[in-house]
């Protein structure tokens, strides 16, 4: 993961659930690269169309509510997704990013749909380059951050098995 | 002082005592992944070039199973050639089996004290026979497969009590759709819900398994429910190895508490498109185009049982499609024995064997734009079962029934 990201903000509401990210018809595949046709195609069907690499999602609370469908996160990582910023996340959704080293962070801002903001994950702080406005959030748990730098918990699994 | 989760957590981690917020590593009894999750676990598995640990692996096809199409029937071979390849024993195949998590309790792997994990959010509903069960994703399923162990935050507990005799036609369904309504679906985010009082305690196991079953509805990790009598006897003579009930601390600390009077919950329906947005039964009019009874929250023998009591002698409303689908073949076959199937073709539902099907909008029940259906599952969603401009209204297997002879949403108490 870089230490500092930018990216264009797409806002979501409360309770988007894993059936909006990724709706179940469409997990007769786990590659990221089909899923992310069908990214939050019943409920915004623009997204999948308009969304550039390294975009971020903004939301609200209990992000990834819902199945424990890695295909969620794996549909967004797909499509370029940088970062998901959210109030909160559902647990499994929560788990399911870092363990496949999609970032996400806590954290309640108050930003627009297209602004530009940079993402400074090792001193914890969000910038939205348009109105120069600035958030903190709690950086992760040292062990979190080490499996999200290291790439995921695939790394981390490798290597206790080379440990052995 | 420790809460159920805390100490089989402590347990599994070999630690004396573990605190909220704690990062651990623990060990897990046993890992379940079915045929949506596995395909992606099986494919990182293959990357760590390793020998899985093949006591702990349950494999369970239930979601697309019997095949819809041909990427489901390849998902559904990934599964089985994975269970050849690798000589897993607990495999279920389509014609023993059933939905997953009814399974995995049939058939004696969830037991107390025990730590599962399920490539599928309902593994909470395990908590119902004193298990830490929770959802994981497919990278940490085939990561319990190479290693036997994940790591986890130790949850905060929320006590929830309900006090009381529950009035008629209330079932398990009902309580926690009543607690989700008061807490919100985030009321239990990152945290285990535990359950007392006497209305749990006088409540059947397959209700305290649709109340455990919801408990990820609220955000929850977990929902534990201390295990009892019923609990061993279920057990006894199915339970695979052996295993030790853990219970909380007289005083153990909750995050919050919250006490609820088992008279005050009456037959209730969750409107589209959140569980939460709870209405007496008797106060939503609103017609309906098919009527779902099944599912791991509601598709047990008891669920049947009071479903096929009011429709006993009755006609499924002309305008209506009923699906009864058993969760279980444990399950359809007691129901044949029973007579309710009989009871459900009389009454001009369609029924089937086990699959997950159109719980989740798979197929056997898929809804058409503006179809409304009342159905015994977990989820109301947007698109859940179907066209996203479809709605589904959560309730128990009782309102199920009584809606499916009147066409429209109803309390069977009206009748
Ligand atoms: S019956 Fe529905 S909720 Fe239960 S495991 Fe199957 S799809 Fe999930």
């Amino acid at each position: 993961m870089e230490n500092k990201i930018r990216g264009r903000v797409w806002r979501f509401p409360d309770n988007v659930d894993t059936d909006q990210i990724i709706p179940a018809e469409y997990l007769t595949t786990s590659k990221p690269e089909e899923l992310a046709k069908h990214v939050f195609e019943k409920v915004r069907p623009e997204f999948a169309k308009n969304v550039q690499n390294g975009d971020i999602i903004v939301a609200g609370k209990n992000f990834g509510c819902g199945s424990s469908r890695e295909h969620a996160p794996r549909a967004l990582l797909g499509i370029g997704i940088s970062a998901v910023i959210a109030e909160s996340f559902a647990r499994i959704f929560f788990r399911n990013s870092i363990n496949i080293g999609l970032p996400v962070i806590e954290c309640k801002i108050d930003v627009e749909e297209g602004d530009m903001l940079e993402i400074d994950f090792a001193n914890g702080r969000i910038r939205d380059l348009r109105t120069v406005k600035e958030f903190k959030f709690k950086r992760m748990a040292p062990f979190l951050l080490e499996l999200i730098n290291s790439g995921g918990l695939v790394p981390y699994v490798k290597n206790k098995l080379k440990c052995r | 002082m420790p809460t159920i989760a805390e100490k089989i957590l402590a347990k599994k981690s070999g630690k004396r005592r573990v605190e909220p917020g704690e990062i651990i590593e623990a060990e897990v009894d046993y890992v379940m992944v079915n045929d949506v999750t596995g395909l992606p676990a099986f494919e990182v598995f293959e990357e760590f070039n390793t020998k899985p640990l093949k006591e702990k692996i349950v494999l369970i096809p239930d979601h697309y199973v019997p095949n819809k199409d041909i990427a489901s029937a390849e998902q559904a071979k990934a599964m089985r050639e994975f269970a050849r390849k690798y000589k897993i024993p607990n495999y279920f195949e389509i014609g023993t089996s059933g939905i997953c998590h009814q399974i995995m309790i049939e058939r004696g792997f969830v037991a107390p004290g025990r730590l599962i994990v399920g490539a599928d959010s309902h593994s909470c509903t395990y908590g119902a026979l004193g298990a830490l069960g929770t959802g994981v994703g497919s990278t940490e399923a085939a990561t319990v497969f190479a290693i036997g162990k994940l790591w986890f935050k130790v949850p905060e507990t929320q006590k929830f009590t309900i006090e009381g005799k529950l009035n008629r036609y209330v079932m398990g369904k009902d309580i926690i759709l009543h607690i989700i309504s008061d807490i919100g679906v985030s009321g239990s985010l990152y945290k285990v819900m535990e359950f007392y009082g006497s209305t749990i305690e006088e409540l059947s196991l397959s209700d305290r398994i649709t109340i455990s079953n919801m408990a990820v509805e609220a955000g929850a990790k977990a929902g534990i429910i201390p295990p009892d009598e019923k609990v061993f006897r279920y057990l006894n003579g199915r339970v695979k190895g052996d295993y030790e009930a853990i219970y909380s601390d007289e005083d153990a600390n909750y995050s919050e508490e919250f006490e609820y009077d088992a008279e005050e919950i009456i037959p209730v329906v969750a409107e589209p498109f959140l569980p939460s947005n709870v209405k007496p039964a008797s106060e939503v009019d609103v017609k309906i185009d098919q009527a779902y009874l099944g599912s791991c929250t509601n598709g047990r023998i008891e669920d049947l049982r009071i479903a096929a009591k009011i429709l006993k002698g009755k006609k499924v409303h002309r305008d209506v499609r009923m699906i009864v689908v058993p969760a279980s073949k444990e399950v359809f076959e007691e129901a044949l024995r029973e007579g309710l199937i009989e009871i459900f073709l009389d009454a001009n539902a369609y029924v089937s064997g086990p699959t997950c099907g159109a719980c989740l909008g798979g197929y056997m029940g898929v809804l058409a734009r503006d179809e409304v259906c009342v159905s015994s599952t977990n989820r109301n969603f947007i698109g859940r079962m179907g066209h996203k401009d479809s709605r589904v209204y959560l309730a128990s297997p009782a309102v199920v029934a009584a809606s499916a002879i009147t066409g429209r949403i109803t309390d069977p108490n009206e009748l």
